[in-house]
């Protein structure tokens, strides 16, 4: 297995009382709640962070976009991945997000993943999504195109890495005469590419063709849910008439680790729970604007209570529905190959810094995590061993 | 009671439902967002002088949805091809909120068919610093109140059970208001430059408790046709046709009747 620390670079000094007078951290919530002086120094403790991450052991570090909220603070993840690319030198650098449909022009990702690419001598890891609901309030993008636009988008994006320029794009939302990028991509054909989803059949469909067989991440679900779209992923995969790699997988979770399990569910309580009592609070009408989801999957929804909008949850409702992992190093070591086994994703990327989690915490957790739970799951997964086990 | 036929339309590649009753010169009604429903009170009262026609837009309802939809200038063509289907002349073209904008659109294109136009609290134009409610952004609850001035109204509409097919009519209607309507929110930065081409005898209708599109938008509207008066109607919202049903329907025949050949 391989392992990428996630952040979301949250608004950690959040006035968590806000929610006596707004109903979510999102789009509305004023922004006289940020205070630059205290943003200033999180961003730079953030950095930090994900730099330590390459310090301790892991293979990758992630980086995301999300706009005008608190729960995460890199509108251009590419200024964040631009200042880690020099910093760093082992890790990957995976930009998890864009998000296309949010885009006048699609050709900027394109450029902006090729600088990356070259600076970091391929050490890039191209995320393509959606973004989530909340963002077309935000920024004004038709929800109703979503679908087509991220198709399109891609489209463009990949033509532009892989045709010799310039050339002609004629698309329905998209026209250029000259597609000719500058710089091309250090990694080539181009970097992998990877498509972070809270679980759609259509996704999975398209992640799954085997022209593309991009990685999949299922992102922040409970694990019945994640279960069930890698077993979807795989048996795409196998109509398609190919076996799906572990590297095809990737399960993305918070993770909290400290000496014992009693220490770490103490700690991580009152953070993970502002995570989602706070940071990821939001009404169903932002979080699902017409359109972003298709009649069928909406219907879907609808009928099933609960989800990111269904009240407030503790952390034994997460840790119940695995969508939370917590506690020592051994426990955590125990409950991930035990979904591994099940499961078979090949990536986990764990989000160890969550909303208010402070910095002495996130370092010791990291590092526990690093040095206590990585080596006794390097070894699963892997597709060496996979293709080995099935010969016996 | 009339006798309203119900008739499904393929006209433009897409098939339409319509409701149609009354007799007399055709009177076209264009629903809002939340789409045409049953035949209302409002229609009935017209159409003991009016033949009245309330088809469902593309995308809305029990119509199809065409793969050739995708803006409010569709629907302004599709409606010259659906007048143009059913042979109408002479027509008296009445929309509210979004068929306000449509019938707008279509006017602007071609007036050759109308008799006249009505706009009731109508979408489609922006008035700078007036910034309209955020229909795709208010819970359900909210929004329903903010359509009505009188809470009661809006409390009984709340209290109604919807049936399985009517919510999911209700998604799609909001799927496609929001694929011709969500950015720019409602309206059409272009069409303020042309509305003067409408030459007809034009009504426009406001609720002077309009939270949705705000009552200084009929000001607006007038001011850019050249020949239209404004009507306002006092403790109403942006549902004048239901909530000021019979001085709706009275000032809507006034209007009529003083623009016949």
């Amino acid at each position: 297995m391989k392992f990428f620390f996630v952040h979301l670079m949250p608004y950690a000094d959040l006035d968590l009382s806000y929610t006596e007078k707004y109903n979510s951290a999102w789009v509305t919530l004023p922004n006289s709640y940020y205070d630059p002086a205290k943003g200033h120094l999180l961003y730079n403790r953030y950095l930090d962070e994900l730099e330590y991450a390459e310090e301790v052991g892991f293979d990758g570090i992630c980086v995301n976009e999300h706009h005008q909220n608190a729960y995460g603070l890199m509108p251009t993840p590419g200024v964040t991945a631009g200042a880690l690319s020099r910093r760093t030198k082992r890790v990957k650098i995976a930009v998890l997000g864009r998000a296309l449909p949010l885009l006048n022009n699609p050709l900027t990702v394109a450029e902006e993943y090729a600088m990356l690419d070259n600076i970091t001598g391929g050490r890039l890891v191209a995320g393509f999504v959606r973004g989530i609901g909340a963002e077309y309030h935000a920024w004004g993008a038709n929800p109703a195109e979503s679908h087509e636009r991220f198709h399109e988008a891609h489209d463009l994006i990949l033509r532009a890495w892989t045709e010799t320029g310039p050339f002609p794009f004629e698309g329905k939302y998209y026209q250029f005469n000259y597609v000719n990028p500058w710089p091309r991509l250090f990694q080539q054909p181009h970097p992998p590419i990877w498509i972070p989803s809270q679980g759609s059949r259509e996704t999975i469909e398209w992640a799954a063709d085997p022209a593309r067989r991009y990685t999949y991440l299922q992102t922040f679900s409970p694990a019945a849910a994640l279960a069930k779209y890698m077993a979807m992923y795989k048996e795409e995969a196998e109509k398609r008439g190919y076996q799906a790699s572990p590297m095809q997988l990737g399960w993305s979770v918070p993770i909290y680790a400290a000496d014992t399990d009693e220490q770490a569910y103490r700690e991580a309580k009152p953070h993970i729970e502002n995570l989602v009592n706070k940071f990821l609070k939001m009404p169903a009408e932002m979080l699902l604007p017409p359109g972003y989801l298709s009649l069928q999957s909406m219907k879907g929804v609808m009928s099933a209570k609960g989800t990111i909008t269904g009240g407030p949850q503790t952390i034994d409702d997460l840790l119940k529905k695995g969508m939370f992992l917590c506690g020592s190093p051994k426990t955590i070591l125990q409950q991930v190959e035990e979904y591994q086994k099940q499961i078979g994703f090949g990536y986990l990327l764990p989000m160890m810094q969550f909303a208010t989690l402070p910095h002495d915490l996130t370092k010791r957790s990291l590092s526990l995590f690093a040095s206590q739970v990585i080596p006794g799951l390097r070894r699963l997964g892997e597709p060496e061993l996979v293709e080995k086990t099935k010969k016996i | 009671m009339t006798d309203v036929r119900h008739t499904r339309e393929r006209i433009a590649g897409c098939e339409v439902s319509v409701q149609r009753g009354g007799a007399g010169q055709p009177l076209l009604f264009l629903h809002g967002a939340r789409g045409a429903g049953r035949w209302l009170p409002f229609m009935e009262a017209l159409s003991q002088t009016f033949d009245v026609i309330v088809p469902e837009h593309p995308g809305f309802g029990q119509s199809e949805t065409p793969a050739w939809l995708d803006n409010i200038h569709d629907l302004a063509y599709f409606y010259l091809d659906f007048v143009e289907h059913l042979g109408l002349q002479q027509v008296h073209l009445v929309g509210t909120s979004m068929g306000g904008w449509i019938a707008a659109e279509l006017a602007v294109r071609n007036q050759h068919s109308l008799r006249s136009l009505t706009l009731v609290a109508s979408a489609g134009i922006h008035v700078q610093g007036m910034q309209p409610g955020d229909i795709f952004l208010w819970p359900e609850q909210e929004l329903i109140h903010n359509l009505f001035a009188d809470r009661k109204l809006a409390d009984a509409m709340l209290s109604e059970k919807s049936s399985q097919d009517e919510q999911d009519i209700q998604l799609k209607n909001k799927l496609t208001t929001a694929k011709l309507a969500w950015q720019p929110r409602l309206y059409d930065p272009h069409l303020t430059k042309w509305l003067h081409r409408i030459t007809v005898p034009t009504l426009i209708m406001w609720g002077a408790e309009d939270k949705l599109i705000p009552v200084e938008y009929g000001p607006a509207f007038r001011g850019l046709i050249p020949n239209a008066r404004l009507e306002v109607f006092q403790d109403c919202g942006h549902l004048p046709h239901i909530e000021k049903m019979s001085d709706f329907v009275s000032a809507l025949r006034r209007f009529l009747q003083g623009v016949q050949p």
